[in-house]
């Protein structure tokens, strides 16, 4: 390894990436633009459910029951309706995700002591926000129904009901379980890999496509030297898509970084280098630049967005995807991530998962510098 | 260590791709300083002889030695001491002259302070100096050819190939081009060029003539020529060449006859024959303009080697 002919990759590069402004400002740009619309787009939260009440009672307590509804944040009361029939229409018509159905005799029931049941009817297509919804609306009605019950033994004067148990939860880490403190860090990560795949997986393929490749192969330059030069000019461009990036998420989206900044920066240049190692192999790997380039997004776009664990929890796939999701670089740093920004965790927590990008990191390096190796023959 | 006596060995030098035999057990050796010409035609196999001397293809079989170092068993020495001009432009389009000068000068490890004076010595020798910050793109084919040359001998070489270095380059453009080669080799390196521009080989000391994977003669521009001297040849213009070559071709002391321009090379066993060729062409009706020996060359000697080692494998 020669330092003097590793300079003179790094800077030809450099000036390779300058030089392409257009591509420049494309990977500087697509990285914050992919971050702002899906962290826009990809809130899991529901909130402000559109309903309709059909309120056959038509009573005092029918209508506390309604003002439940409209008092919680999580329902916005889009009218009142006459029948069955209006509901179902809206439903079908998505104007509406829910429907609550009070009977005729609600307030006799409750007058008297005896449960009074009321029908909850949800748009199910999507079953994800119904299931949501139908916990929201349980909690409304349970907690309406414990205080009904409470001024009922009250009215008649016996003792003071006292709720048996009183279980107050507390939620970690991300208190107000907004979807986006979540999904954010994930989403850095995942955006950093198809990002650094792309920067260099053109590399290798357009030297060869270039003619220039052979030019480089009859001089002393070593392809392990080639590999090193080519990956340290586009990390440093790797390195400002992930300052640009982790600002977008702490700035933007006001997502907490409670973790150690230093530790966060050496996880995503690890990360970095191996992924862009990646590009690499994957460019010399390829025959033509299209090849090269199609190869290193479909290798790097979904295993990154559909087995990172960013948003689609591993825990809930068949043993087979778990496995393969381990050697996949984004899994890591999506764990790291998360385990920095949410819970400020340290190396002591996240040493095997920087490990594994090291490891990663060093294993891709070699097979790159093989490929580019074997092509001479 | 003893200064290697040839620039190039090769020996039983064999490269296949599947079944397709695409150098045949080549041998040769050209001496240091040497302006050592490859010709044959497209396809004939020289490329894959100078990529597997510069280490880029592996032999199948034989051996071969640059500067004194075995290219199999040393390919990273004989990198060190070799400059390579392939056939495609091989500089970087959206680097300056400049810029591409430096890289190259970095990755051939020309040491610092030596640095300096090459540059100015390549920008001098290309005649560039003054667009030393133009983006490559902008050169001429000229300018862009010498510049690759340049970019080729930044480390001093002692061998240079240079693969069909003035495919695509006009004829002016052609000539300064070889007046370089010229000049680098008066300075002591040895260039082993291929070509296929027949009148590029008058410029070469030694010639070896490739034809489908085999070297089939082998020897400076002269000897070669003289290795026709069995023949003469004479330069036959006419109202209808086609009709003339018809008439003539398998009459007593004709070898060959073959197009030329607009007329036709007639190798006989005598000029002699010349009188009884026109009688014969006139009493055909084809009207002859001009019939006159002339000196054969090298393409008139390629094709006449060509078409001996096609009769020989038929």
């Amino acid at each position: 390894m020669s330092a003097r002919r590793l300079r003179a990759m790094f800077v030809k590069e450099l000036h390779h990436i300058v030089r392409d402004s257009r591509s420049l400002g494309l990977a500087l740009f697509v990285p914050v633009m992919m971050l702002l619309l899906y962290g826009y787009a990809l809130s899991l939260d529901v909130d402000r459910v559109s309903t309709l009440i059909y309120d056959q009672d038509n009573t005092q307590a029918s209508h506390d029951l309604t003002d439940e509804f409209r008092g919680s944040k999580y329902f916005e009361i889009e009218g009142v309706v006459a029948n069955y029939a209006a509901i179902e229409r809206a439903i079908d018509r998505n104007q509406v995700l829910m429907g609550v159905v009070i009977p005729r005799d609600y307030s006799k029931l409750i007058r008297s002591g005896h449960d009074a049941p009321v029908q909850l009817l949800l748009d199910g297509s999507d079953s994800n926000t119904a299931s949501i919804t139908l916990g929201y609306a349980e909690t409304v009605v349970r907690s309406y129904s414990f205080d009904v019950r409470a001024q009922m033994q009250n009215r008649r004067g016996g003792e003071r009901a006292v709720p048996p148990v009183d279980a107050r939860l507390r939620v970690w880490y991300n208190s107000s379980l907004e979807s986006k403190n979540y999904v954010v860090p994930g989403l850095i990560a995942v955006i950093l890999q198809i990002i650094a795949a792309l920067l260099t997986s053109l590399t290798i393929a357009r030297e060869w496509e270039m003619g220039t490749m052979e030019q480089l192969l009859s001089t002393p330059l070593r392809p392990a030297e080639m590999v090193l030069g080519k990956m340290l000019a586009y990390f440093v461009l790797g390195l400002a898509d992930a300052v640009l990036a982790v600002l977008v998420g702490l700035f933007v989206f006001t997502v907490p970084l409670r973790g150690s900044i230093p530790l966060l920066a050496l996880s995503v240049c690890v990360f970095l280098v191996g992924v862009l190692f990646w590009g690499i192999f994957v460019s010399a790997a390829a025959k033509t630049q299209l090849q090269a380039y199609q190869m290193g997004l479909l290798s790097s776009f979904l295993p990154a967005f559909l087995l990172s664990g960013f948003v689609y929890s591993i825990e809930n796939m068949p043993p087979v995807i778990q496995v393969i999701s381990r050697i996949i670089p984004a899994r890591y740093v999506v764990t790291i991530l998360k385990g920095i920004f949410l819970k400020g965790v340290g190396f002591r927590i996240l040493w095997g998962e920087l490990g594994f990008l090291a490891l990663y990191a060093t294993i891709i390096f070699l097979l790159a510098v093989r490929k580019v190796n074997q092509k001479l023959a | 260590m003893m200064p290697p006596e040839y620039a190039v060995e090769i020996d039983g030098l064999v490269k296949t791709f599947g079944a397709f035999v695409a150098v045949d057990h080549v041998s040769l050796r050209v001496s240091k300083g040497e302006i050592f010409g490859f010709l044959g035609p497209n396809g004939a196999g020289k490329s894959t002889v100078i990529r597997m001397l510069c280490g880029l293809l592996t032999p199948t079989a034989g051996r071969a030695s640059v500067h004194g170092l075995d290219v199999a068993t040393q390919p990273e020495e004989v990198r060190r001491n070799i400059g390579y001009m392939s056939q495609k432009f091989s500089l970087y389009d959206d680097l300056t002259v400049e810029e591409n000068i430096d890289f190259f000068s970095g990755i051939y490890g020309v040491p610092r302070a030596q640095r300096a004076a090459r540059k100015d010595y390549v920008l001098e020798m290309a005649g560039i100096a003054e667009r030393r910050s133009a983006l490559t793109r902008t050169l001429s084919g000229g300018w862009k050819q010498r510049l690759a040359l340049g970019c080729a001998i930044l480390h001093d070489p002692p061998v240079l190939f240079l693969d069909e270095p003035t495919s695509g380059v006009d004829p002016i453009a052609r000539a300064s081009f070889w007046a370089l080669i010229q000049d680098l080799s008066r300075t002591g390196h040895t260039i082993f060029v291929s070509t296929h521009y027949m009148d590029e080989a008058e410029y070469c000391h030694r010639l070896a003539l490739m034809y489908r994977g085999k070297v089939i003669a082998l020897g400076a521009p002269a000897e070669l020529k003289k290795g026709l001297t069995e023949h003469q040849l004479l330069r036959l213009e006419s109202s209808d060449p086609l009709e003339a070559m018809r008439a003539i071709e398998g009459t007593v002391g004709v070898f060959d006859v073959a197009v030329f321009g607009s007329g036709l090379h007639v190798t006989v066993d005598n000029t002699a024959r010349a009188g009884a060729l026109r009688a014969a062409l006139e009493a055909k009706g084809v009207r002859v303009t001009r019939l006159e020996e002339i000196a054969p060359s090298m393409e008139d000697v390629f094709v006449a080697l060509i078409e001996a080692e096609d009769r020989k494998a038929a």
